[in-house]
């Protein structure tokens, strides 16, 4: 099977700023596929890489094995989800998801049907005569998906689709993208620099830094067996140690050490707490263990050391990772 | 807000006393253009009468100098619309080196003093040999002419986003489709409201014209010139009064279109 989208070692210069450098990268046919980093790593460029807004300095990218270098957006079976809708402020909500078919020449009754088809889609039948101005930031962020969806592309970009909406919404907006894209049989490529958020919602995650991927496989994996330190501290804050003060490994070499991994132990070796954060469900300890800083999660039942004291912790050393990659 | 945020009395008949000092002389052009009297300035007027609007309709010279202004004020503005609204394009749209400078420079002919375009227009046309005709009067208009679109659509260039050009093109529409479902419903009223006011500049532009016409009258020039030869004095009046329906209806207009236009977003951030 083809894959959907291919990079071969891309790069995308801005004079002496490597935006995205040397990225090798395939992206499935079918799958959920989020790009995860925090903002200046890539993640955006990439996306746009693939829409067509950019063109790369170096590397040849491939949609559905297609080489796509140098077709303009217009071109391309590609349709994008922006960060806040950009939804056309002089046109209501038919008009909005109807303009794809619109620009391709499609009748008015035709398109305004077709409409209406995608609306529903995505639960908002009978919006199509509102203003985008009259909406809520979740009911723009259907329009927006709706619009999308209309020229029926093979891949569906998302661009951070939820970094407007608050926490409840955001989660609910979750689920629905996910069934949504499970329904359709589309390629979805989501942008995100909330970890939480690859990591439940996509089948695989790469993981961006610097203009490379530092990483890639699915949301067990990172969570897991993270690569790098970058990685292991970024995706789900892991506690970055040195191999032999973790007990595995040898010198020079890092793991990588859950902070639900850390318990107390009145056997274990002696730490000096230096936070406490009561989080309703845990505890969160802040550690000071020879010298290198450490976080805890202590379920909330147990009792905790104050700060100041000195708390007794051990690991399960099966829990360690032991990090391939120095850097 | 509190029951008490009355203004005082005294703050009450400064702004009164403002506004008249302000209108009153506008009112004094309105009331003489029906005067009877058509040599002098008479207070008050010893009678009123309509016939000065026939005698002003029927004199070919204001017809032709009211001509020679529309002409020079559309094609004026036609020009700034067309220049202003590109390089208000590639200032908002896109990064350049020297970017800020060039807006600045922009801005520049209608910051410095009427005179001082108008001289230079004057030497740079006599250095080249150009013959002063109703073509050197529309450049000279053009050059605050351009100021006035630039500065309209420059600021609609900024509030609508980049990003409903993207989405455009992502949908499938080519430039020219972008350009005119997109870009030109998002800045139409600003260009509207820019080239209107550039219009009502042009019609009513004394110092510039000076500079750059030959024997060319312009409505402003024929009301200077009939002020220093008293004859049929009323005819001036009605003419200030066409004048300033001209000029105001235009401006009034521009405001109201951009007010308007405040809510056209699709913003950024």
């Amino acid at each position: 099977m083809t894959d959907a989208v291919t990079f071969q070692g891309v790069s995308r210069h801005f004079g002496p700023v490597k935006a995205v450098d040397a990225v090798d990268l395939s992206i499935r046919d079918g799958e959920f596929f989020a790009m995860l980093g925090p903002s200046g790593s890539g993640k955006t460029t990439c996306l746009r890489l693939i829409a067509g807004f950019e063109q790369p300095t170096a590397g040849h990218i491939a949609i559905f094995g297609e080489r796509a270098e140098g077709v303009p957006p217009y071109l391309r079976n590609v349709n994008t989800v922006f960060q806040n809708y950009a939804l056309f402020p002089h046109m209501n909500v038919r008009e909005n998801v109807a303009f794809g078919l619109r620009v391709k020449g499609v009748g008015k009754a035709e398109r305004h049907r077709a409409a209406e088809e995608a609306l529903e889609l995505v639960e908002l039948g009978g919006y199509g005569h509102r203003r985008a101005g009259e909406l809520s930031g979740g009911q723009r962020q259907r329009v927006a998906l709706a619009r999308a969806l209309i020229n029926k592309p093979r891949v569906v970009l998302l661009d951070e689709p939820l970094g407007a909406l608050d926490l409840k919404l955001r989660e609910q907006m979750q689920e629905e993208l996910r069934k949504l894209q499970r329904a359709l049989g589309l390629t979805f490529v989501f942008v995100t620099h909330d970890q939480d958020e690859a990591l439940s919602m996509a089948d695989r995650v790469a993981v961006f830094a610097e203009g490379k991927i530092q990483q890639i496989g699915t949301s067990e994996d990172i969570y897991r067996c993270p690569n790098t330190r970058f990685v292991a501290d970024f995706v789900g804050s892991s506690n970055v140690l040195p191999a032999d003060l973790a007990g595995v490994g040898r010198a020079g070499q890092w793991a990588s050490l859950r902070p639900e991994d850390v318990v107390l132990d009145p056997a274990g070796r002696e730490a000096t707490v230096t936070g406490r954060f009561f989080h309703g469900r845990v505890t969160k300890l802040s550690l000071d263990l020879a010298g290198q800083s450490l976080t805890a999660l202590i379920p909330a039942r147990e009792d905790t050391p104050d700060v100041g004291e000195a708390a007794r912790i051990s690991w399960d050393p099966a829990r360690v990772h032991l990090m391939e990659r120095e850097a | 807000m509190h029951s008490d945020n009355r203004s005082p009395l005294a703050l009450k008949l400064a702004a009164f006393g403002g506004l008249f000092f302000l209108l009153a002389p506008i009112a004094l052009i309105f009331l003489y253009a029906f005067s009877t009297e058509e040599k002098s300035f008479q207070w008050p007027p010893p009678g009123y009468t309509l016939k000065w609007i026939g005698v002003t309709l029927g004199r070919a010279d204001v017809w032709e100098a009211m001509a020679l202004s529309v002409k020079v004020a559309a094609i004026s503005t036609i020009l700034a619309l067309i220049l202003g609204t590109l390089t208000a394009a590639a200032v908002a749209r896109s990064k350049f080196f020297g970017r800020e400078t060039i807006s600045l420079l922009v801005i520049l002919p209608i910051a410095l003093p009427g005179i001082i375009t108008g001289i230079s227009l004057r030497s740079a046309f006599s250095l080249l040999d150009i013959p002063f005709s109703t073509w050197t009067i529309v450049l000279g208009h053009a050059t605050f002419c351009i100021v006035i679109v630039y500065n309209n659509a420059v600021a609609r260039f900024r509030r609508t986003s980049g990003a409903l050009i993207d989405a455009a093109m992502d949908l499938g529409a080519d430039g020219v489709q972008t350009f005119r479902l997109v870009i030109l419903p998002n800045i139409a009223t600003a260009l509207l409201a820019g080239g209107m006011l550039a219009f009502a500049l042009s019609f009513d532009e004394v110092i510039v014209t000076t500079f750059t016409a030959g024997n060319q009258t312009t409505l402003p020039i024929w009301m200077l010139e009939e002020l220093v030869r008293p004859r049929q004095r009323p005819v001036t009046n009605v003419v200030a009064m066409a004048v300033v329906l001209v000029t105001v209806l235009p401006i009034l207009a521009a405001y109201y279109l951009t007010k308007d236009g405040e809510h056209t977003a699709g913003s950024d951030k």
